[in-house]
């Protein structure tokens, strides 16, 4: 099997790709949950008009969605290429294999990003079905904002949130994406060589504080939901 | 001197095509102050009386410089303790009734050639790649006629002291040779010597590496755990720079 045929396409240019790629998914996140926040204010009209304003971008919105779809995609198919190699590269299992510690990044999130990844992307699935693909002003999910008929999404998300199943599904997962980012922002870093031997403890610091964050962050919506808000 | 009682699962095949398994052995009366070759070699000493094949395993220097010893003690390369090569692991980490289980290093680019014993030479065609310096150097030159930089010079020693034991191959969930290949490109890149060759070198290596099956790096850092050398992760950083330079060249 001959892998770099382009001169450049190696197992670290290969990195970059995912670093970036991760980097970028990063950043979709981080918006995707200021905007989701709204979700927190119990009337439900902030997050309708926020669905809308999103909604009337029209034309753009596709683009940005076509993007984001790329970045997925590129992330995707470069880490289960990587994944294949790794599986390929020791074809003979260990009969016991335990970590050496010391102060490493070695951890059960970094050695499970495919674990973690995978479900996020079974997530994604059925999250993008539930929700960009779910019904919507004809099914009659519809709210008012001052004259106008807009789709009532704050209701889809409420009603699918309560049900106690979805609910242990979107908290687990919200998990696995905390634990996922907790390696991934610093490794990302390291992968694209911006980690030096006087930064990168910092940075493995922050990096895991940050994608903590997110996953608490993310966490917090089904659960303010299941508790607590109304229809 | 206290003296202890083992029990050994040592991986046993008889050449790179045979299907190997683990098999038993009793060790007793071992003194907890020899080291843990020495106890191989008085295992193989009772192997040999009894008619019955020793365990092949590789040794050179046994004062941890060669690099030849590796062997994945208990689930860990080098076993237990860090910045320590096979040889110079005593028996007293170990305890009396203790199991130790002993297998060579696994890596599709490692085969096994017998027993305990791979073959490293995927690291001698990585190094064959790019992993020197193509000029005549000629006598050496003045002292400070070339001025380096304490910390640059530290760095590129620090890489310099891989011994090419394969450890951090062994102890990579992902068989990734990537701490052994940064070390080596480092080693020379850093310095005016090597400086020029830079951006090839890199490409050339990390080309050799990957087509020699060697898993790819996802920053778990198991490689630095168990480098008895203790060559930091830093220094795949440093490739992965040297590669994004090369890129823009
Ligand atoms: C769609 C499902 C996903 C899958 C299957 C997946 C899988 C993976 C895997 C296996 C890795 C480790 C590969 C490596 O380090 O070489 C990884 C790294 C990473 N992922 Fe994901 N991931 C997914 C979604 C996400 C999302 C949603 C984000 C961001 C919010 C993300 C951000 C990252 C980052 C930053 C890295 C580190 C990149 C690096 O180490 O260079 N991933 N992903
Ligand atoms: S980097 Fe460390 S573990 Fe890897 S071959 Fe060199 S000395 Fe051995
Ligand atoms: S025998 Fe030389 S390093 Fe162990």
């Amino acid at each position: 099997m001959s892998y770099p045929q382009v001169k450049s396409f190696t197992t670290v240019f290969k990195k970059l790709l995912i670093a970036l790629s991760g980097l970028g998914l990063v950043g979709f996140v981080v918006v995707h949950l200021l905007g989701n926040l709204t979700l927190l204010r119990s009337d439900g009209a902030a997050f309708n008009a926020y669905a809308a304003k999103l909604e009337s971008f029209g034309p753009l919105l596709a683009v940005a969605e076509i993007g984001l779809l790329a970045i997925f995609l590129i992330h995707i198919v470069t880490v289960l290429t990587t994944k294949k190699r790794n599986l390929d590269a020791r074809p003979v299992a260990y009969r016991q294999w335990r970590s050496k510690g010391g102060d490493t990044p070695s951890n059960l999130s970094s050695r499970n990003m495919a674990v973690s990844g995978s479900l996020i992307l079974l997530f994604l699935g059925i999250h993008i079905w539930q929700f960009r693909f779910g019904p919507g002003m004809s099914q009659g999910y519809i709210a008012t904002q001052g004259q106008e008929q807009i789709r009532d999404l704050y209701r889809l998300v409420v009603e699918t949130l309560k049900n106690p199943v979805m609910f242990l599904f979107y908290s687990v997962v919200m998990i696995l994406l905390g634990l996922h980012l907790r390696h991934g922002i610093w490794s990302a870093l390291q992968s694209l060589g911006m980690t030096r031997s006087r930064t990168t403890t910092p940075l493995r610091l922050l990096g895991a504080i940050l994608g903590v964050l997110l996953g608490v962050g993310f966490l917090i919506i089904p659960a303010w939901i299941y508790f607590g808000a109304s229809i | 001197m206290p003296k202890l009682k083992l029990n050994l699962e040592i991986w046993r095949q008889k050449n790179p095509e045979a299907q190997g398994s683990f098999e038993p052995y009793q060790l007793s009366d071992i003194d907890d102050d020899i080291s843990f070759l020495e106890m191989l070699d008085l295992l193989n000493e009772q192997l040999i009386k009894s008619g019955k094949a020793p365990v092949e395993f590789d040794s050179d220097c046994r004062e941890g410089i060669c690099g030849s010893c590796g062997v994945i003690i208990n689930g860990q390369a080098h076993g237990p303790l860090q910045a320590t090569t096979t040889c110079q692991l005593y028996m007293r980490h170990f305890g009396d009734g203790d199991t130790i289980i002993i297998e060579p290093w696994r890596s599709k680019a490692f085969p096994v050639i017998r027993d305990l014993v791979v073959d490293r030479s995927a690291f001698d065609r990585i190094i064959a790649a790019g992993g020197y310096v193509s000029t005549k150097t000629g006598p050496h030159p003045d002292a400070n006629s070339h001025l380096i930089p304490k910390p640059v010079a530290d760095q590129a020693m620090d890489n310099a002291t891989c011994i090419g034991c394969g450890a951090c191959v062994a102890a990579c969930p992902n068989a990734s040779a990537s701490l052994f290949t940064a070390a080596k490109i480092s080693h020379l890149g850093l310095l005016p010597q090597g400086n020029p060759e830079r951006s090839k070198r890199v490409f050339r290596m990390v080309q050799k590496m990957d087509l020699e099956g060697f898993g790819n790096c996802t920053n778990i850092g198991e490689c630095r755990a168990a480098c008895p050398k203790e060559i930091s992760i830093d220094t795949i950083a440093q490739m992965r720079r040297d590669y994004v330079q090369a890129l823009k060249e």
